[in-house]
């Protein structure tokens, strides 16, 4: 039987770890974000037409949105996970009887509170900015959540297996930060080379944008059961390795 | 009732073998010291039978369960206070605390209360609302164990708890250990220091790279190192003359450095029989130090003495 009232506690927990620091875990990603917008969107909106009909601010703002939650998600657990190695504190949590799939529900959950958190900041004032439209909001939410629980498993696996800050930041500007930015956050993968565009597809994230840019404008470079069931296989393979490295407790239980 | 059994307890680190086959008992209501030095294996085995450390092989069980298969129970039957002054950044003590409730299932006005009164009896309750890091060590200290006894657990270990620590604090944790034990609770107590364990203890077990070297009362084990070293220090071109001892000395001569003579007396004989032994030989004497024995030196000993009644329980 699951300890639900554990797990709860140590949702909580990390909830309020990233919330004591909000200026730096919520704010600063959404002004970031923003300045990306208003860089990109008011200096090229006219000049592109990535999906006909829609200026490039609208197109670009979903990628955007979807890129901070990635993001986000990613630092939440993993820098949780790191610190708590660092400072010893995780040994509170290894000490109680939370078993290594509600360690697992707690930090992924965590970690989607801050993706969406720091995605609706954005998406706010997007909105007030600059004419999105909503046309399927279900896809919306599902890949706002199915990718930000990806990406919370995905830091928790750099978390794991990092021994120092420097192992965490080489997983987040090598792999993370690139994949992002190659994604089709700013442009339609239509726009590229062929062979830029056949290897855009071994790129998981950019599925992701692709499915959660869909919810927007019903408009997707490929079908949005493809995304769907990419996202939910990334998902599902990271949340097995996961739950095999906390089960076996590598570099965690020593 | 054992409240804890390790059995043939082992654990590697790559070609480090940390603990090599550990197996004994400790019987419930104890108040049970593991000694040794640093690198003896005693962290790694508290670690393994607190969960933080898998063991390569052998079982731990507290209160009669495994801590492998059924660590939700045996993790609710054992506090551990580390030896690291762990804090999270993040959170006041009294925020870390009911947190840790949390983990272990516990809310409401029935574990608030537990809290506070964790609070008052660690003399924290003043500092219940400032972050750990405005803390000093003593209070680090005062509060891991409040940490570790927020699910009233029924095993308490202690691991190094007064190291570095000043003595006013030292006397607390004793004071305090006591009277949980005095309640019922088990309580097992690593330390370097003999003397801790002279006074609090009734049982004691020594480790020494990784095996468990000597496990007795307490009481039986300090009987069996009563003795002190004492240094002769002496012109090197007396010992290079290669002098011939009486044979009461030559009995209890240990070591020749280069330029003093190590004897190990027994504590009941006098010193002054050894001086005079001295003084007969015509050693020419430059200084005299004593010391007790080491820690160490009494593990050597104990292990050349007993070798064959380590006292470790058949599992």
């Amino acid at each position: 039987m699951l300890n639900w009232a554990g797990c709860w506690a140590l949702f909580v927990k990390e909830v309020r770890r990233f919330y004591s620091v909000a200026v730096q875990t919520i704010f600063a990603p959404v002004v970031a974000t923003l300045l990306y917008l208003l860089v990109f969107g008011q200096v090229i909106d006219s000049q592109l037409d990535v999906f006909s009909g829609l200026a490039y601010s609208q197109f670009l703002i979903p990628g955007l949105v979807m890129m901070a939650i990635l993001q986000n998600a990613f630092s939440n657990s993993s820098s949780s996970l790191i610190q708590s190695k660092m400072h010893g504190n995780l040994t509170f949590v290894l000490l109680s009887p939370i078993s290594p799939l509600e360690f697992y529900i707690a930090f992924t959950a965590a970690a989607i509170v801050r993706g969406l958190a720091v995605g609706a900041g954005i998406l706010v004032v997007g909105a007030i900015g600059f004419d999105l439209s909503w046309q399927a909001p279900h896809w919306i939410l599902i890949f706002a959540i199915l990718s930000a629980a990806m990406m919370g498993g995905l830091g928790m696996l750099a978390g794991i297996v990092s021994d120092k800050y420097d192992h965490l930041a080489a997983f987040q500007n090598f792999i993370i930060m690139p994949l992002t930015f190659l994604s089709g956050v700013f442009y339609s993968i239509k726009a590229l080379p062929d062979f830029w565009q056949q290897l855009s597809h071994f790129n998981p994230f950019f599925y992701m944008v692709d499915g959660f840019r869909y919810g927007f404008f019903e408009k997707a470079d490929v079908s949005i059961w493809l995304s769907l069931s990419v996202t939910l296989l990334f998902l599902l393979a990271v949340s097995v390795i996961n739950l095999i490295l906390l089960n076996k407790g590598v570099k965690i239980r020593q | 009732m054992s409240a804890v059994e390790f059995c043939n307890v082992k654990k590697q680190y790559g070609d480090l073998q940390a603990l090599k086959g550990v197996s004994f008992n400790v019987e419930e209501g104890a108040f049970f010291g593991l000694l040794g030095p640093n690198g003896a294996g005693k962290s790694t085995l508290i670690n393994a039978m607190s969960g933080l450390v898998v063991p390569s092989s052998g079982t731990i069980r507290v209160m009669g369960q495994d801590v492998v298969a059924d660590y939700r129970q045996t993790r609710r039957a054992l506090g551990l206070v580390p030896q690291e002054l762990i804090a999270d950044p993040f959170f006041n003590i009294r925020e870390m605390l009911l947190l840790q409730s949390g983990y272990f299932g516990l809310k409401g006005r029935e574990q608030r209360a537990w809290v506070d009164e964790l609070l008052e009896r660690l003399a924290l309750a003043d500092k219940a609302d400032s972050l750990t890091h405005q803390l000093s060590g003593g209070m680090k200290r005062r509060a891991l164990i409040a940490m570790a006894l927020v699910h009233k657990p029924q095993v308490l270990v202690l691991d190094e708890p007064t190291a570095g620590v000043d003595v006013d604090l030292r006397r607390t944790l004793w004071d305090f250990t006591r009277e949980l034990h005095k309640k019922g609770h088990t309580i097992i107590l690593t330390t370097h220091y003999l003397e801790e364990a002279e006074t609090l203890c009734d049982r004691v077990a020594i480790m020494q790279k990784g095996q468990i070297k000597a496990l007795d009362q307490t009481s039986a084990l300090l009987s069996k190192h009563a003795y002190r070293y004492l240094k002769v220090v002496v012109p090197k071109s007396y010992l290079q003359q290669t002098p011939q001892l009486p044979q009461p000395l030559q009995e209890i001569l240990v070591e020749t450095e280069a330029n003093a003579l190590v004897f190990r007396v027994d504590k009941d004989v006098a010193l002054a029989d050894v001086l005079g032994h001295l003084s007969q030989a015509g050693v020419p004497v430059e200084d005299i130090i004593s010391r007790d024995a080491t820690l160490e030196e009494v593990f050597i000993d104990l292990t050349a003495d007993h070798s064959a009644e380590t006292g470790e329980a058949a599992c």
